[in-house]
């Protein structure tokens, strides 16, 4: 089934004397680098890097491409993800090279135009989330969640408050407690109701003058909205603890609920997932964060500010954490969201999270026979199964995974949040149409009937992707990170 | 109103909304209490036409004086470097642009076999053992570096050379505030670090010394003489270095470097106003199952065939949570794939071309700018294809001037150091002509006049 | 039902302790890899590292899991194995034997009485083993 599959590495292509580079002649005088650089920093022998034609590259590139599957081609019901259709448009505007080939340390003067997309885009999301600014510096999520805490850590010192352990539910995203560890703070796991909500006795029990913050996702990992949200953050203000929002749920919310109107001093926008910006096979996305106006003084630097209508970069900011990057956050990727938010406008946007949520009880609605609903709905804009009925005949959630690979579509997100037996995380987002969600859930409820009658079938997939199940204990036995050749 | 992003119609939710039972798009929205709801629409400018988008993006675009309308001599981390045209191309098919992580390794072979060969090359670039999928940028590399070091040796100090780049060493400051690692500063009075000092320095409270070359003025580091003095105390040498110099200079990994980071923009990647960059992250063999971020792997299918996966993934934040060795989940797939797809073009012979080029260009343009009066070589020491220059005037004003005539001068390094308030940061890399730098030198000589 | 042999001691995070003249070599029970899955790496500490009763003493990794070690007594390990640095296949092929982890040489003979008999862990795995 899979020996014609296209097999190399761009090292087995490799033919000495081959050249896919054009470079410009050596015009100045003196062309021997060896003479002007003293030899022990000068490399022995040259890198062994391929030796290939252009179209060697464009070939191989291409069909590697094609051992993915990608959004453009497949429909990616990844919870917790927001595959959503990324607009062409966007890729257009962030490659102007008036924006592209700009350098990060041109002065102010020469680069206006990038940061007022800067300042109005970190206004939009302030307005977007109720915060009252924002810091486009975080270069994804997990480095935005970083300068929340480290940004709460900073307000408590300055008050001269030093506690010690953030609150974090078990249902949380990994990032949540390594973010916190990193800032420096021990993590407490907070353990929920079995419907994915916040135990209210826990918390209270749990919080006391020693927890700096509590960090939540809204809506939650079981795809809820979290109906006792207010009184929470208000529990939390009681007793001086800050609130974080994980922002990673936020195409469910926009133009209906804001965090900061929920009582959250802080929160952060993955960029990748509600705004648009590619995923590229892991990255780069972008992780702004937005605090309400008692953490601004301690936002990374440099901020943009506006003064008449002169755009500035204001790095006289003692209280700043710090930086993040190097520079100002991912440009590239700014562009693309605030194209994305032009586009859209107020009404677009709230749009987004209604059919974003509505094609997610659709889904959840059509498998609930079939599938074990983690909670009860209606769901917000991603909906938990578990597959613990499908357990039972011996098909676990990787297995449905890797069936659906067969069936045209990639796997929901499984195994995720930890506290669903065999959880199946489906979030379809509001840019597939119904036709789609029927040819996924038709293939969901085969997978079942399968599980019943033909579990073999199941067991051997996939089978028709470019490789069948990979031996990941032999990956991580030996690991075999890089290539070499064969003697 | 219709968005083209949407595909339900008004007909399909109905339908959708009868499948479900709810009679509205209001009732599946229950859960929210209403005191939390937001009683107005978001306070955003209307939605724009994508002709009246692009006029307006467009207009933003063009207040900004870029490396196409202007001649580029910036550096200090973001440089102009040569991008072949098939790059944007093949990173733009759906299929890589489009695609998640990694997770269902059956279905991102495209992926991974790329990451892997990244991996290589990096690898052998550096002169290391292993190389991660990529950090966000070098400056985050060089933070989760420090957080490595400490982790590994259990010391609380990083002593760092006053060459590294500023901007970096304050990211690492942040990194470390938390941990309570403590960062401390060896000089590089003439435009290297100081060793001898850095000899008294490091010791049994340190868990790694800093050095990067070229470093932040442009200068070459002795990094072999960095490894012993950091090794001699039981520490681990980082370097922080340029992935696109490697084709000439010597992996700092075969200097003695115990892990290797850098910012691999120059490897194809759009300068784009400072990011997204490509952090590069390389190791030593031993130092494996401390590294941050991603791993691919090569293993075998079912069937026996080759195949790629995500491995010791133990390491990281969606398995081990707070006790991960880092926080970082997405990174920067598409920047690496971008410099996989730059360095197969450029090759073997190429990569060593691209730096003959920049170095002798740089020369070139050192000489020639030296000789302008009132102008002078800040640093005696070797340097690369970056240099400090020593102005008779303002450099601020010195580049505003000049970028009226076409030029980003360079970079003044009043803001990253104030001794150094006098002095321009020039970087020519292989696409500047001897032509070009002709001109700039003479509207330099104008400029200081 | 695992395997659980008669003449050792246990955790309720699952180790077995096995009294060999004055010293107690250390391992994971049969349940404990079986709930692993194939383990892929032990991290394990130092000959003459210091471990404590009930606290975390190593790591146990499969390919999607990370389980820490707790130490069933207090001592000095006396014994590490290294093979299993190579082979960590070891440990689930033979838990109780080849793929034992540590030697310790106990501080606090009491530690002992405290530890599970084969019946009180059989008992406590018919329960659920958490």
């Amino acid at each position: 089934m899979t020996t014609n599959v296209y097999d190399k590495l761009i090292f087995e292509l490799s033919s000495p004397g081959r050249v896919a580079w054009s470079l410009p002649e050596m015009d100045v005088p003196e062309g021997d680098a060896r003479k002007l650089l003293p030899e022990k920093h000068v490399r022995k022998d040259a890198p062994a890097l391929p030796e290939v034609s252009e179209f060697d590259i464009v070939r191989h590139y291409s069909r590697l491409s094609r051992m993915n599957y990608g959004l453009d081609t497949h429909f990616y019901p990844l919870g917790s993800c927001t595959m959503k259709y990324n607009p062409k448009l966007n890729e257009d505007m962030a490659r102007l090279a008036g924006f592209a080939r700009l350098h990060p340390l041109a002065a102010e003067a020469l680069a206006q135009g990038a940061l007022q997309v800067m300042h109005e885009l970190a206004q939009d999301l302030a307005e977007i989330a109720g915060m009252d600014a924002v810091s486009l510096q975080p270069a994804a999520g997990a480095q935005g969640e970083l300068a929340g805490v480290l940004m709460i850590r900073a307000y408590h010192l300055s008050r001269g408050e030093k506690r010690t352990k953030v609150l974090v539910p078990d249902s949380a995203h990994g990032t949540n407690p390594a973010s916190t560890a990193i800032a420096g703070y021990e993590v407490v796991e907070v353990k929920s109701l079995p419907n994915g909500e916040v135990d209210l006795d826990v918390l209270t029990r749990t919080l006391d003058t020693d927890v700096a913050a509590f960090m939540i996702t809204v809506p939650n990992t079981l795809g809820m909205f979290e109906p006792r949200i207010v009184e929470i953050t208000e529990l939390c203000h009681a007793s001086g603890v800050q609130v974080y929002m994980d922002g990673a749920n936020l195409n469910a919310i926009l133009g209906i609920t804001r965090p900061g109107d929920l009582g959250f001093d802080v929160c952060h926008f993955n960029l990748h997932k509600t705004f648009t910006t590619p995923h590229g096979g892991g990255g780069p996305g972008a992780g702004p964060v937005g605090v309400k106006a008692h953490l601004e003084p301690f936002l990374p630097v440099p901020v943009v500010t506006k003064d008449g209508d002169a755009y500035a970069l204001d790095w006289k900011r003692p209280s700043s954490i710090g930086k993040l990057q190097a520079f100002w956050g991912n440009f590239g990727m700014l562009v693309r969201a605030y194209t994305y938010i032009r586009t859209m406008g107020p009404d677009g946007l709230r749009s987004v999270s209604d059919n974003a949520i509505l094609n997610a009880n659709y889904i959840m609605k059509r498998l609930e026979t079939d599938y074990d609903v983690a909670v009860p709905g209606p769901c917000m804009h991603e909906c938990v199964l578990s597959a613990r009925r499908q357990k039972k005949l011996g098909i676990t959630a990787t297995d449905i995974a890797k069936r659906l690979l067969d069936l045209g579509f990639y796997a929901p997100s499984t195994y995720f949040p930890l506290i669903v037996e065999e959880a199946l995380m489906i979030e379809p987002t509001e840019t597939e149409a119904k036709e789609t969600l029927d040819q996924f859930c038709d293939a969901m409820i085969q997978i079942a009937r399968e599980a019943e009658t033909n579990p073999a079938v199941i067991h051997d997939a996939p089978v028709t992707t470019p490789v069948r199940r990979l031996d990941q204990t032999k990956a991580a036995r030996e690991p075999n990170l890089r290539w070499t050749r064969r003697a | 109103m219709a968005s083209r992003y949407i595909a339900n119609t008004p007909e399909e939710q109905r339908r959708m909304l009868g499948v479900i039972g709810a009679a509205s798009l209001e009732e599946l929205l229950v859960k929210i209490p209403t005191k939390a709801r937001l009683a107005r629409p978001l306070g955003l400018t209307p939605a724009l036409a994508e002709t009246d988008l692009i006029r307006h993006l467009k207009a933003l675009a063009a207040r900004n004086a870029d490396a196409d309308s202007h001649v580029c001599f910036m550096g200090a981390g973001s440089y102009d470097h040569y991008v072949p045209s098939p790059i944007n191309h093949l990173i733009s098919r759906g299929e890589f642009f489009t695609a998640y992580t990694p997770y269902q390794p059956e279905a991102s072979q495209g992926t991974l076999r790329t990451i892997y060969e990244y991996q290589t090359m990096i690898a052998e670039l550096t002169g290391m053992d292993v190389a991660n999928a990529s950090i966000y940028d070098g400056a985050s590399s060089l933070a989760e570096a420090a957080l490595m070091a400490h982790a590994v040796t259990d010391r609380s100090e990083i002593v760092l050379s006053r060459g590294v780049h500023p901007l970096y060493k304050r990211v690492t400051a942040t990194y470390c505030e938390g941990p309570g690692v403590r960062l401390r500063d060896v000089g590089a009075p003439d435009g290297v670090t100081d060793l001898a000092a850095a000899k008294k320095l490091v010791g049994a409270k340190t868990a790694a010394l800093v050095v990067q070359t070229p470093n932040f003025y442009g200068c070459l580091e002795d990094v072999a003489a960095a490894a012993e003095v950091a090794h001699a105390a039981g520490a681990l040498l980082v370097v922080v270095a340029d992935p696109v110099n490697l084709g000439v200079l010597e992996g700092p990994g075969k200097l003695g470097a115990d892990i290797v980071v850098g910012e691999g923009q120059g490897l194809g990647v759009p300068i784009s106003f400072g990011g997204p960059n490509l952090g590069v992250f390389a190791a030593k063999n031993e130092l494996v199952r401390r590294m941050p971020g991603r791993l691919v792997g090569a293993t075998v299918d079912r069937d026996g065939h080759r195949g790629f996966v995500l491995t010791l993934q133990t390491r990281e934040q969606h398995i081990r949570r707070a006790k991960a060795t880092s926080n970082i989940c997405t990174n920067v797939a598409l920047c690496a794939l971008v410099a996989t797809i730059y360095l197969a073009m450029l090759g073997r012979r190429g990569l060593v071309r691209v730096g003959e080029l920049s170095t002798a260009k740089a020369h070139y343009a050192s000489e020639r700018l030296a000789r302008v009066p009132g102008v002078s070589l800040r640093f005696a020491a070797p340097f690369f294809k970056e240099f400090a220059l020593k102005l008779p005037k303002p450099p601020e004003r010195v580049v505003a001037r000049l970028a009226r005539q076409g030029f980003l001068a360079g970079v003044p390094l009043k803001t990253f150091e104030r001794s150094l308030g006098d002095c321009l940061l020039v970087a020519v890399t292989e696409k500047r002509t001897k032509a070009e730098i002709d001109a700039f030198t003479a509207a330099l000589e104008k400029a200081v006049a | 039902m695992a395997d659980v042999p008669k003449d050792l001691k246990y955790t309720r995070e699952h180790e077995w302790a096995k009294q060999e003249s004055d010293r107690v070599r250390v391992g994971i029970t049969a349940y404990a890899q079986d709930q692993l899955g194939d383990v892929v790496f032990v991290e394990l500490p130092k000959v003459g590292a210091k471990v404590t009763a009930a606290k975390n003493f190593g790591v146990v990794e499969s390919v999607k899991a990370v389980s820490d070690l707790f130490a069933p007594v207090s001592g000095e390990v006396v014994e590490v194995n290294g093979e299993l640095l190579q082979k960590p296949e070891t440990v689930n092929q033979d838990p109780y034997g080849k793929g034992w982890m540590i030697v310790v040489k106990p501080a606090n003979k009491a530690e002992w009485d405290q530890l599970l008999t084969a019946q009180q862990y059989e008992e406590y795995l018919a329960q659920g083993g958490h």
